[in-house]
């Protein structure tokens, strides 16, 4: 569990990830689809922070941004690891690679993740290839050795992606963001893709390499119950922005914002089999490209008041260690699991 | 460490029923198999595609040495053998026994309309021979010998019949065959690098590069093929050598073909770059060269063979197009497109329709690469993993 | 299925195989399953890719892909009633695929909805030609005009907004939540006695799931029509069904009611199953996942389906024959010999 009073290994600052949009015969740049707008955060060394939000809802692009697959359009990631404190998305050259060798990523298609023209041992000593950790036959040794730890069998080393499970590809996706040694890895729905009985096998296995090298986790994953299953605290996020972040038991059972609510009640649950109708949360989510005014949430919101419409909340403290961003939050009583 | 202590939680390809070793080989193959051979099994298994492929050699191997296949120069002429019929060839003397052989031809002028006409004369016999010594000729330019596969002594033999200046077509065909089978292939690779260089860089530093590159090939697909070619080619001076015609023909007709290519190219990067192992490649730290040579380029090897596959017909046939109405390339030197240049007046073809058959030609070849390109784009076919 | 008896037959499944013949070798992807469907009931299909439970599908609306699959034995009857009760009984599987008859029991008898709104929307026709156009196919003498105002108050009534105007709209203009309940309007407009829905959640978000899942509930119950519903995810089929089945390689290895189901479920593979997956509520303990991987589909497996991954297998007794699919408690079918 989190240690609170170190510093944290990753602090996340107002980040912002807008993508342009072009419209038109000429291509005009008419406006920004704000994938991720202002999201703050901390990640502490040796946590499991889920990210939990449905599609659009910018965790996916927070990810990346963390692991600098994307440039950020603002905002501040920094990293502590080793003594060392990194400004992520202003590092080049040998400092980028020095963070890279900290922080990977596992892919949610294990189909699409792994490239169908390289072997299992080309796939997995890549990272250590083109960062000139190992070369050659130490490089196979340590290939060897992490694809043995996730569950793979030497012999699978010279095969090709095509001849491997779901299951199997994800292991070698897990292999590879492994092999470095990270500190940090950005797991980005690595279940989501995968049969349910396959799920459980590569969620202990995720679990056990954390234990086994300290690894700290930033889960993503728009399924509730999965994130339960191995975070240690809980981040909502709703269109672009986090609403609400706090430990785990808390956030389920005591929801502060209106939309973690919706969420808990949307999700199936086998004890509530033909219960009749559940609480419905209507609408959908805002156009990324043209946001409301005010709060985020507020069109499909059944408690929003005025000040919701004229005024985006901002993320702020709430009880002992929980993070909220709704202008209500102390006056509701929120119904969780 | 041994595979024993890997086992862990996962026992995936344990076997529960005893299968034939054959089987269990075979499996393995597939496991350890490259998307190459992956793609060459099912190419394999097309075959139409296979027929295609082996036809298509064949065809060329006979360009290559159509010295040696045709029994005369093309530019040799017979005396008295103008515009004659392919001449019949038998297979059983008249005494019963089996050998090929021709008769000698006779021509009388038929007196209404004076034209020659061909009728054998049976009274000698003239037994076909292979490896005969005859014209001398360069064998792939390398050493002087006069040795072709067939020929008759004592009497001239015209497969295809012979033109108005009394050349043998079939000699002439694969002559024109050198030009017009490999006018597709130095065309399109000069296609090919032009397509792969600008669609490349198009697709993978976008912007106002892509822009620009993206609004030349929009100009240059404006432009209607056929009066472009004609206008350029009208400008080449008619006194050109063979070689550099030859050369700057092929230039003309790929103006045009790398557009196409290079849209194909820029697609697949683009589509590639968003590819999750593409992602992989920049976190763990790839360089740009690496993850266009490792990741990118090999991505769509196969869809480039398929499209080149396509636009080779379609060079050879813009060849024909150019040099049928004259503005390719120029006699004395031969293509299929320059054969048929003699079957441009419909009298000529209703008296000789031998002369159509270059024609027969340009059509096969178009057709079995058109087959050999279907086999490989199934084969390539990207939905299969 | 006792629990079911009071309602009348509607479709009897009787032992169905459906075949794909591949280059590679046979797949076996339904493998006799039999079940009955009820007027007004739903019954619930779990199970994961490769398991049957899409095929099964397309095998009662005879929509399987030909070549290479094939419906090569067993028999799926159809109650047909009319207005008095008198049932007509006819065998979908003896009909022309492409015949007049089948295609009167897809639209008037079964509607089906998919996980991709796409694959039964064209995105060349606005979404209310499209409904419209069953309606005018399927019933003779209906005019363009009130086949257009039923297919308004359809789409108002699967929870479109402003169904006068977004009648004319095309499909890429709604979003996936809109795009699912235009194509529940269209599976329901001629009135059909049975609704399949194959996974028509999965690609939507939670809060967008519960609205459609609601929805269709909902109409069920307005429409009293069947409802068999296919999904990967437990805790939506056990919301969605009265009873269920779990399949496994192209076999039914369990079926009863939803509660025995998930409360006593009999079979290794459902309790293996209900052991593997993570839950939002009750206890949270390490999950024990179930080992291996599905065999290849063009397996011949001699014995028990699941008995590679079985962790209560009888080496000899399970991988020797197939264990017959058997009634061990009433209302409750298992294929096991743990139970025989």
């Amino acid at each position: 569990m989190a240690n609170h009073t170190q510093e944290p290994l990753l602090e996340v600052r107002d980040l912002k990830k807008w993508f342009p949009v072009s419209k038109g015969f000429l291509q005009r740049q008419t406006g920004f689809v704000k994938a991720v707008d202002g999201v703050n955060l901390d990640v502490q060394a040796g946590e499991t922070l889920g990210i939990v939000g449905e599609s659009g809802s910018g965790k996916t692009t927070l990810g990346r941004c963390i692991t600098r697959l994307y440039m950020p359009t603002g905002g501040k990631i920094i990293m502590r690891a080793d003594g060392e404190t990194m400004d992520v998305s202003a590092l080049k050259g040998k400092e980028l690679s020095a963070f890279r060798k900290r922080a990977q990523t596992i892919f949610q298609d294990p189909y699409s993740s792994l490239n169908p023209r390289m072997t299992v041992l080309q796939t997995v000593g890549e990272p250590l290839l083109v960062n000139n950790v190992a070369k050659g036959k130490e490089l196979e040794d340590r290939v060897t050795e992490i694809i043995l730890q996730v569950g793979l069998r030497v012999e699978h080393l010279q095969r090709y992606p095509h001849s491997f499970s779901g299951g199997q590809r994800q292991r070698i996706g897990i292999a590879r963001a492994m092999v470095l040694n990270p500190k940090l890895v950005v797991a980005d729905e690595p279940v989501s893709a995968l049969d349910v009985s396959i799920q459980a096998q590569i969620l202990n296995l995720l679990l056990d390499l954390q234990q086994k090298y300290q690894l700290t986790y930033l889960f993503i994953s728009h399924a509730m119950s999965v994130v339960r299953y191995v975070s240690d605290r809980i981040a909502v996020m709703y269109a672009g922005k986090l609403v609400e972040l706090g430990p785990k038991q808390e956030l389920l059972s005591h929801p502060k914002h209106p939309y973690t609510e919706a969420l808990l009640a949307a999700v199936p649950k086998t004890s509530q089999r033909k219960r009749g109708m559940r609480l419905v949360s209507a609408g959908e989510p805002p156009d990324l490209a043209n946001l409301p005014k005010g709060c985020v949430f507020v069109s499909r919101c059944k408690y929003a008041a005025e000040i919701c419409q004229e005024q985006a909340p901002v993320l702020r403290p709430l009880g002992s260690d929980s993070f909220v961003s709704c202008h209500l939050a102390e006056s509701l009583t929120l119904q969780g699991i | 460490m041994s595979a024993q202590e890997s086992v862990a939680v996962s026992s995936e390809t344990a076997q529960q029923t005893p299968i034939a070793q054959k089987k269990r080989s075979a499996e393995e193959r597939y496991y350890y198999a490259s998307q190459r051979e992956l793609i060459w099994w099912r190419f394999t298994r097309h075959k139409a595609a296979v027929f295609g492929a082996v036809v298509l050699i064949v065809l060329y191997l006979c360009a290559l040495f159509a010295d040696f296949l045709s029994p005369y120069s093309m530019d040799t002429r017979f005396e008295g053998y103008q515009a004659a019929p392919p001449t019949p060839i038998h297979w059983i003397r008249p005494d019963g026994g089996f050998q090929p052989y021709i008769y000698g031809l006779q021509r009388k002028l038929d007196q209404k309309t004076f034209k020659w006409i061909y009728t054998e004369d049976t009274s000698k016999l003239y037994p076909l021979r292979f490896f005969v010594r005859g014209e001398e000729y360069k064998f792939l330019g390398l050493f002087k010998t006069n040795i072709h596969l067939f020929g008759v002594e004592g009497a001239p033999i015209f497969v295809f019949g012979t033109d108005r200046l009394s050349r043998d077509l079939f000699s002439r065909i694969w002559a024109g065959a050198r030009i017009s089978l490999s006018i597709g292939l130095v065309g399109v690779f000069i296609s090919f690098t032009l397509g792969v260089i600008l669609g490349g860089i198009s697709g993978y530093f976008g912007g106002v590069v892509d822009d620009a590159i993206q609004r030349v090939i929009d100009f240059l697909l404006a432009i209607p093929g056929l009066p472009l070619w004609m206008t350029l080619s009208a400008a080449l001076p008619r006194d050109w050598p063979t070689l550099k015609m030859y050369f700057a023909i092929t230039i003309i007709l790929s103006v045009l073909g790398w557009t196409g290519l290079a849209r194909v190219v820029r697609g697949k990067i683009l589509q590639l770059r968003e590819e999750d192992y593409t992602l992989a490649a920049i976190g763990a730290g790839a360089s740009d060269w690496r993850i266009i040579t490792r990741h990118l380029l090999p991505g769509f090897t196969s869809h480039l063979i398929v499209s080149i596959t396509f636009s080779i017909p379609a060079m050879i046939l813009n060849e024909t197009a150019l040099s049928f109405i004259g503005l390719g390339i120029q006699p004395p030197a031969v293509s299929w497109g320059t054969l048929l240049q003699d079957a441009q007046n419909l009298t000529a073809v209703a008296q000789q329709p031998w002369l159509l058959i270059p024609a027969l030609f340009v059509i096969a070849t178009v057709i079995l690469f058109n087959f050999v390109g279907d086999g490989l784009r199934d084969a390539a076919d990207p939905y299969q993993r | 299925m006792a629990a079911s008896a009071n309602n009348p037959l509607l479709i009897e499944v009787k032992d169905l195989q459906t075949y794909f013949f591949l280059h590679e070798g046979t797949v076996r992807a339904v493998d006799g399953v039999s079940f009955n469907i009820y007027e007004g009931r739903s019954l619930g299909v779990i199970g994961e890719s490769g398991c049957g439970k899409s095929v099964t599908a397309q095998s009662m609306m005879r929509i399987v892909p030909s070549p290479p699959g094939r419906e090569v034995g067993g028999s799926i009857l159809m109650y047909l009633r009319d207005g008095n009760g008198a049932a007509e009984v006819v065998d979908v599987l003896k009909l022309p695929a492409g015949g007049p008859k089948m295609r009167s029991i897809r639209g008037q008898q079964i509607g089906m909805i998919f996980q991709e709104p796409m694959t039964s929307l064209s995105p060349l026709h606005t979404i209310g030609d499209q409904i419209s156009e069953n309606i005018l196919i399927h019933e003779k003498g209906v005019t363009k005009k009130e086949a257009r105002e039923r297919t308004i108050e359809m789409l108002g009534r699967v929870g479109i907004p402003r169904p006068q105007r977004l009648v004319d709209a095309y499909p890429h203009q709604l979003s996936g939540g809109m795009r699912q309940r235009a194509m529940i309007a269209m599976a329901l407009i001629c009135g059909p006695r049975l609704l399949i829905g194959d996974e028509p959640t999965t690609a939507l978000d939670v809060t967008i799931e519960a609205q459609i899942l609601d929805l269709i509930k909902k109409l069920q119950a307005d429409l009293g029509m069947a409802l068999m519903y296919i999904s990967h995810d437990l805790a939506v089929v056990g919301e969605m069904s009265d009873e269920i089945m779990v399949m496994y390689l192209g076999q039914v290895m369990e079926h009863s009611t939803t509660d025995e189901i998930f409360d006593n479920p009999l079979h290794p593979y459902t309790v293996a199953l209900w052991r593997s997956i993570p839950t939002i509520e009750g206890k949270l303990e390490r999950l024990v996942p179930i080992s291996g991987s599905l065999p290849s589909p063009f397996a011949v497996l001699p014995g028990c389906r699941f008995f590679s991954r079985c962790d209560r297998r009888i080496p000899g007794v399970c991988d020797a024959a197939p264990p017959p699919l058997k009634e061990v408690v009433p209302g409750h079918l298992v294929r096991c010999f743990l139970y025989q």
